[in-house]
C-alpha cells in the first residue's frame, strides 16, 4: 500500500496544527516523524489513522480517495507514549483482541498471538494483567497488538519516551528488525536525532505543522536543509553564527575569519548564516586547515562517555562535544578547532546552499 | 545484649492511646457492660450472661427490622451505582458545562439530612406538597403517612436524590483519569461502545466504585433521621429500620440491656458486610490478575 496525503491542512479555530503537508508513504517503508515537541507530528499521524479528518486536502491509499474513511475501516494500528492495553485482560488476550473483533477464528487466533508474543520476547507473560508488568513489557504488549493484526499502516507516536534508558535501548534496536520483513507502512514519531539515525529508513523533518524535508534518514542529516532543520536534527543543536562573506573570505562574527576553499569555494558574496555540529568542534587541532577560535568556557556537561563545552565569545555561543571526561575551569579561556570543511552555510533566507561532502562529516576523509 | 530501651517512646504514644480510648474503647466497652447486665439502679445489677442477645435475636421485630433494613439498603445500591455510572458518562468531559454539572450535583450533598427529610415530608404532602398534589392529581393515591408502600418508596427516592451524586462524582473523577489514548486505540481497533465500557472505564473506575459501594452501604444501612422526620418509621412500622428500632428499644423502652446488645449485633453485621465485601472485590481483582 502507498499512502499519500496531498496538502493536508489541518485548523483547529485560529491556529493552525499542520500546514499544507504533502508526503508519499511508499510500502514497506519505516518513515521517522523528526520534530520537537507541538510540532504537529501526533496530529499528523492521527489524520493518517483517519482519527481526524484533515480541514483541508486528501489521503490517497494506493490512488483511492480515503479521506472520509472511518479509523476502524483502515487496517492501521497505532502504539503511544503512554502504554495503552486492556487493563482488566491478561497480555494473551490483550494481544487476541484486535482479531476477535475481526472474527478470525481461535486456531488461528491462538497462533498469531503466540508468534507475535514470541517475536516481542513475552510469551512467558501471556497470563498476567498489564499493571503486574514492568513499562518496558507493557509497551512490549502494546506493540505485540498492533503488529499482531498485519495492518498497512502502523503509527509509532513517541513509544519508547516514557521507558527507563536501558529499556529504550534495548526496544529500540530491535524494532527495526521486528519490521523490516513487513509490507506495512511504518510511521515512528520522535523528537531526538540519535533515535532517527539508529531507527534508519526516511525522515521527515517536522517544524511548526509543516513538512520541511523528507528524505533518506542520513541523507537529511547531512543536508539539513533549513537552519531550523538543522537545529531539530543535531542533538545539541548545531551552532549557529552568523558570517558575511567578501573578499574571498568568510568573517564569522564571532570575529574569526576563514579562507574559501572545497565546498565553500563557490559561495557569492553577501550574509549567511554558518551551522557546525557539536562533533565538529574539537579543544585539539584535528587536520592542518583548522582555525583556532578563543572563548570563555561557561559551562560543561560531562555525560561520561562525551563531555559538552559550552563556550562564549564576542556574543556567540558554541557547544563543543568532546569525547571523554574534560573539566575545563569554568570561566577561563580556552581555545578550540574548527575545521572549515566542515561547515553548513545557510544563505539569507536560512536555505542551505553549502553542505560539507559525507565523507567529511563522518569523519573518514583527512 | 546492647539493646538500648528508652522507656520514653511510650510517652509518644500516650495521646494517641487516650483519644482512641476515649473515642473508641471506653464507649465501646460500656455498651459491652450493659449489655451483659440487668440494671435497676446503680447499686443493683444483676450478671445475666447472653440473656439480652439472646432475647434480641429471638425478636421477631428485629427480624422484620432487618429485612426490611436489606430490602432497603440493596434497592439503595441497586439503583443507585447504575444511575450514578450512568449519569457520570453522560456528563460533558470539557468546557463550561463540567463547572455547572459539578455544582449541581454537589448541591444535595450539602445538605443535612434532616432537612432532606423536611423537604421531602412537605414536597410529598397532598394538601401543600408540590409532589404529592400533583400525584394525587394524576389520579394516584399517594399518601405516605397512611400508606406503607408511599412511606417506604418515598425514603428511597430521597435517598436517591440526596446520594447519587456522590457516586456519580467518583465515577466521574475515575473517567477523566483515564488517557485518551485509551479511548482512541479503542476505536482503532473497532471496538463498539460496549466493550469500551466494559474493558476500559469500568475495569479504571473500579476502585472507586468500591469505595462509593462501600459508603453507601455504611451510610444507608444505618439510616435514621430521614424516616425518622418523614413519618418517626411508620405508618405502622413500615420504614422501621434498624435505627429506629434500636431507638425504640433504648429510648422508648429504655430497654437498655438489650438495646446494647442489639448495637453490639449491628456494629458487628456492618463490619462483617464491608470486610466481606472489600476482601471479595479485591480478591476477584487479584484472580483477574492471575
Amino acid at each position: 500500500m502507498t499512502l499519500t496525503l496531498e496538502n493536508i491542512t489541518k485548523t483547529m479555530g485560529a491556529e493552525t496544527h499542520i500546514d499544507d503537508v504533502s508526503i508519499s508513504l511508499e510500502p514497506g517503508s519505516f518513515n521517522v516523524l523528526l520534530g520537537r515537541t507541538q510540532a504537529g507530528k501526533t496530529t499528523l499521524m492521527r489524520i493518517m489513522a483517519g482519527l481526524e479528518p484533515p480541514t483541508k486536502g486528501r489521503i490517497l491509499v494506493n490512488g483511492n480517495n480515503v479521506t472520509g474513511m472511518p479509523v476502524q475501516k483502515r487496517n492501521v494500528a497505532m502504539v503511544y507514549q503512554q502504554f495503552i492495553n486492556y487493563p482488566s485482560m491478561n497480555v494473551y488476550d490483550n494481544i487476541a483482541s484486535p482479531l476477535k473483533l475481526q472474527g478470525v477464528n481461535t486456531a488461528e487466533i491462538e497462533r498469531r498471538v503466540k508468534s507475535t508474543a514470541e517475536l516481542m520476547h513475552i510469551e512467558h507473560l501471556l497470563d498476567r494483567l498489564p499493571q503486574e508488568l514492568s513499562g518496558g513489557q507493557q509497551q512490549r504488549t502494546a506493540m505485540a497488538r498492533a503488529m499482531v493484526k498485519d495492518c498497512t499502516l502502523l503509527l509509532l507516536d513517541e513509544p519508547l519516551v516514557n521507558l527507563d534508558y536501558k529499556l529504550r535501548e534495548e526496544l529500540r534496536e530491535e524494532i527495526p528488525n521486528l519490521l523490516a520483513k513487513r509490507d506495512t507502512i511504518v510511521v515512528y514519531a520522535t523528537t531526538e536525532p540519535m533515535e532517527a539515525l539508529l531507527l534508519g529508513g526516511k525522515c521527515a523533518v517536522m517544524h511548526e505543522g509543516r513538512v520541511t524535508q523528507f528524505g533518506p534518514t542520513t541523507q537529511v542529516y547531512h543536508n539539513p536543509a533549513y537552519v531550523e532543520t538543522g537545529l531539530i536534527f543535531s542533538d545539541p543543536p548545531i551552532n549557529l553564527v552568523k558570517a558575511e562573506i567578501r573578499d574571498k573570505a568568510l568573517y564569522l562574527a564571532s570575529g574569526h575569519q576563514v579562507p574559501l576553499a572545497g565546498h565553500l569555494s563557490n559561495l557569492a558574496n553577501g550574509n549567511y548564516t554558518i551551522g557546525v555540529r557539536a562533533n565538529h568542534l574539537s579543544v585539539d587541532a584535528t587536520g592542518p586547515d583548522c582555525i583556532a577560535m578563543q572563548g570563555q568556557v561557561e559551562l560543561a556537561e560531562i555525560t561520561g562517555s562525551e563531555t559538552f563545552v559550552h563556550v562564549h565569545f564576542n556574543d556567540v555561543s558554541w557547544v563543543i562535544q568532546e569525547e571523554g571526561v574534560h573539566n575545563p575551569r569554568l570561566g577561563e579561556a580556552t581555545t578550540f578547532y574548527v575545521d572549515p570543511k566542515r561547515l553548513f552555510a545557510y544563505d539569507a533566507n536560512d536555505r542551505l546552499v553549502a553542505a560539507p561532502p559525507v565523507e567529511i562529516q563522518n569523519g573518514k576523509a583527512a | 545484649m546492647n539493646k538500648i530501651t528508652n522507656n520514653k517512646a511510650w510517652f509518644l504514644v500516650l495521646p494517641v492511646f487516650f483519644i482512641v480510648a476515649i473515642s473508641a474503647i471506653i464507649p465501646l466497652m460500656t455498651v459491652v457492660n450493659y449489655s451483659v447486665q440487668d440494671i435497676f439502679d446503680p447499686q443493683t445489677r444483676f450478671f445475666v450472661g447472653t440473656d439480652w442477645f439472646r432475647q434480641v435475636l429471638e425478636d421477631s421485630r428485629l427480624h422484620d427490622a432487618l429485612i426490611r433494613q436489606i430490602v432497603y439498603t440493596g434497592s439503595v445500591l441497586f439503583i443507585e451505582v447504575p444511575l450514578g455510572i450512568g449519569i457520570a458518562l453522560t456528563l460533558p468531559r470539557k468546557g463550561w458545562g463540567v463547572s455547572a454539572c459539578m455544582v449541581l450535583l454537589a448541591l444535595p450533598l450539602l445538605i443535612p439530612w434532616n432537612v432532606v427529610g423536611t423537604i421531602w415530608q412537605i414536597f410529598g404532602r397532598a394538601d401543600i406538597g408540590l409532589g404529592g398534589y400533583t400525584l394525587n392529581l394524576l389520579g394516584m393515591d399517594y399518601n405516605y403517612s397512611q400508606n406503607p408502600m408511599d412511606a417506604w418508596v418515598t425514603v428511597l427516592v430521597m435517598d436517591i436524590w440526596h446520594w447519587t451524586s456522590l457516586i456519580v462524582l467518583l465515577c466521574y473523577a475515575g473517567l477523566r483519569s483515564i488517557p485518551d489514548a485509551y479511548y482512541q486505540a479503542a476505536k482503532i481497533d473497532g471496538a463498539s461502545n460496549w466493550a469500551v465500557f466494559r474493558f476500559i472505564q469500568l475495569p479504571k473506575m473500579q476502585s472507586v466504585l468500591v469505595i462509593g459501594v462501600l459508603l453507601r452501604f455504611m451510610d444507608s444501612f444505618m439510616i435514621y433521621t430521614e424516616p425518622f422526620v418523614l413519618t418517626g418509621g411508620g405508618p405502622g412500622t413500615a420504614t422501621t429500620f434498624l435505627s429506629q428500632f434500636l431507638v425504640t428499644v433504648a429510648v422508648g423502652q429504655f430497654d437498655l440491656g438489650p438495646a446494647a446488645a442489639f448495637s453490639l449485633i449491628y456494629f458487628l453485621i456492618i463490619l462483617l458486610v464491608c470486610w466481606v465485601f472489600y476482601t471479595v472485590v479485591m480478591n476477584a481483582g487479584k484472580r483477574e490478575e492471575q
